[in-house]
């Protein structure tokens, strides 16, 4: 039946997340798994004194890791919905805000926002470093979830809304209780890959004195100049991280799609 | 049966799609109970002017009084007017993420604030009512076109509305399974529900209607009984109409 054709959309550069119905990226995705924990376990024990002493250093970066990750998704998605049903939006003073700020974002470089947002809150207020990490990557990656959202919205069938509104919900209601919780199902794998995206993006919070992952790693390699065996054991960190994540976020995916199922 | 007032009155409504005049000076009482089935060629204005009366779309002039109040006016509050008439799509518009107890459970809970185990109970009655009780814990993706469009006509009476609008309920369904839905609305005129009915099925026209309006151009040609309509008519254009499809 056509009805069930689910629309992709396409957004955002991140991770691809494991299709269950590809064999071959499945298997990939267990030997990368496979690989890298064998890895993170063969290496310390082989050489305890280079490898070893890295893993000691890294496990509170990488809950400032997470933690950075967790607090600018939250925020991008709250700033990502708002986008979203901005640009959707028929007022054309809401509409116009919210295009402006997507082609803003969009223009200028991760790196140089952080720069910016940082030493620009630092001029008017004193923010604690990971609150200011926190909004700029919010700032940013709100923008690209914004798109994310409208597309999302966008790719539910006007009749959906029509039935709502002619049962007398108001546009909030049809929003809330009709075109959202279908949306969600086809913004959760872009969504998934901007979370991805973010928490390998949040390496860069490390240039402003955020002890994340990186910057422990920097500061064990600077006192002992194992730089190669650092970066080694943080590149293989990440990879563990993002791997399992994408394995969630997929499995997620499947839930979420069960009233498609004949 | 009848009573005096109108439960809608429609007065020279007008209605532009940019240059294209899809309404053209519209005016229609219906009453109480009453059924009219509106014919017409494609691109006559039919669906337009059904859509017009709850407001599923706006109208540039002229004014429809649903109940006593204008449904065009911005100072109404169209979602408590909309709760009045129920609507059946030609492509039903189920709510997909919802199974089929919970697209008749939704509105009443939410909108009438209903106890959800007294919507159950109304919407398991409803499900009844149109034949498919056995559905109600399935997704509208595993039904059948009738049976969906039958879940249509139960979710929208599970508002209990005064007044039913179909637009064309049977266009999009396979032969065999108009009939299952023609039964069910013959049900419901039976038991003198207010009906607008746009649609090309000549039978149920014939068998149900109290009113057949006849349109062509976003105007209204001919109005009659279906008796006079389809015996005598009097305008060319609906003579030429009926020889195309009779």
């Amino acid at each position: 039946m056509a009805e069930c054709d689910v629309k992709k959309i396409d957004v955002g550069d991140g991770a691809a997340l494991p299709d269950p119905e590809d064999k071959g990226l499945v298997s990939a995705w267990w030997i990368a798994l496979i690989g890298t924990i064998g890895l993170l376990i063969a290496l310390p024990v082989k050489d305890p004194d280079t490898y070893g002493r890295v893993l000691t250093f890294i496990p509170d970066g990488i809950l400032v890791t997470f933690e950075v990750t967790i607090l600018s998704i939250a925020l991008a998605l709250v700033i990502g919905l708002l986008t979203g049903l901005g640009r959707l939006s028929k007022n054309r003073y809401i509409n116009l805000i919210a295009s402006l700020y997507v082609e803003v974002v969009r223009g200028v470089p991760l790196l140089v926002q952080l720069f910016y947002i940082y030493f620009a809150l630092g001029r008017f207020v004193r923010v604690p470093d990971i609150m200011a990490a926190v909004i700029a990557l919010s700032f940013c990656y709100g923008a690209y979830m914004g798109e994310v959202f409208r597309a999302g919205i966008k790719s539910i069938d006007f009749g959906q809304s029509e039935a709502a509104l002619s049962q007398g919900f108001n546009q909030a209601q049809t929003m809330r209780y009709v075109i959202l919780p279908q949306a969600w199902r086809t913004i959760l794998p872009p969504v998934g890959n901007e979370f991805i995206a973010l928490l390998k993006d949040t390496s860069l919070v490390s240039i402003l004195a955020v002890s994340d992952i990186l910057r422990r790693g920097r500061e064990y390699a600077s006192e002992s100049f194992n730089y190669f065996e650092t970066y080694t054991i943080i590149a293989l960190v990440y990879l563990l991280i993002t791997l399992v994540l994408s394995k969630i976020l997929s499995n997620m995916e499947q839930r979420l799609s069960h009233y498609e199922k004949r | 049966m009848k009573n005096a007032d109108p439960i809608i009155r429609i007065q020279n409504i007008n209605k532009y799609f940019g240059t294209f005049q899809a309404l053209n000076n519209v005016s229609l009482d219906v009453t109480s109970g009453e059924k009219v089935v509106v014919l017409g060629p494609s691109g006559s204005g039919k669906s337009t002017l059904l859509r017009s009366i709850n407001q599923l779309e706006s109208i540039d002039s002229g004014s429809i009084i649903v109940d006593g109040r204008n449904v065009a006016d911005p100072a109404e509050d169209i979602n408590t007017i909309r709760m009045e008439m129920g609507m059946v799509f030609q492509s039903f518009n189920l709510y997909k993420h919802k199974t089929v107890l919970e697209n008749l459970t939704l509105a009443p809970v939410k909108l009438k604030k209903m106890a959800e185990s007294q919507a159950n109970d109304l919407g398991l009655a409803l499900l009844d009512k149109v034949g498919i009780r056995d559905k109600a814990d399935s997704y509208p993706v595993m039904l059948s076109g009738g049976q969906q469009q039958r879940v249509a006509i139960a979710r929208a009476l599970a508002m209990e509305p005064k007044i039913m609008l179909f637009d064309e309920p049977t266009s999009a369904l396979d032969p065999e399974m108009i009939g299952e839905v023609l039964e069910v609305m013959v049900t419901l005129a039976r038991e003198g529900m207010t009906m607008v009915v746009v649609t090309h099925e000549m039978g149920f026209a014939r068998e149900v209607a109290d009113q057949v309006v006849f349109m062509d151009e976003g105007a209204i040609v001919e109005v009659g009984t279906p008796d006079h309509f389809f015996e005598n008519p009097t305008h060319e254009r609906t003579i030429k109409f009926l020889e195309q499809i009779l």
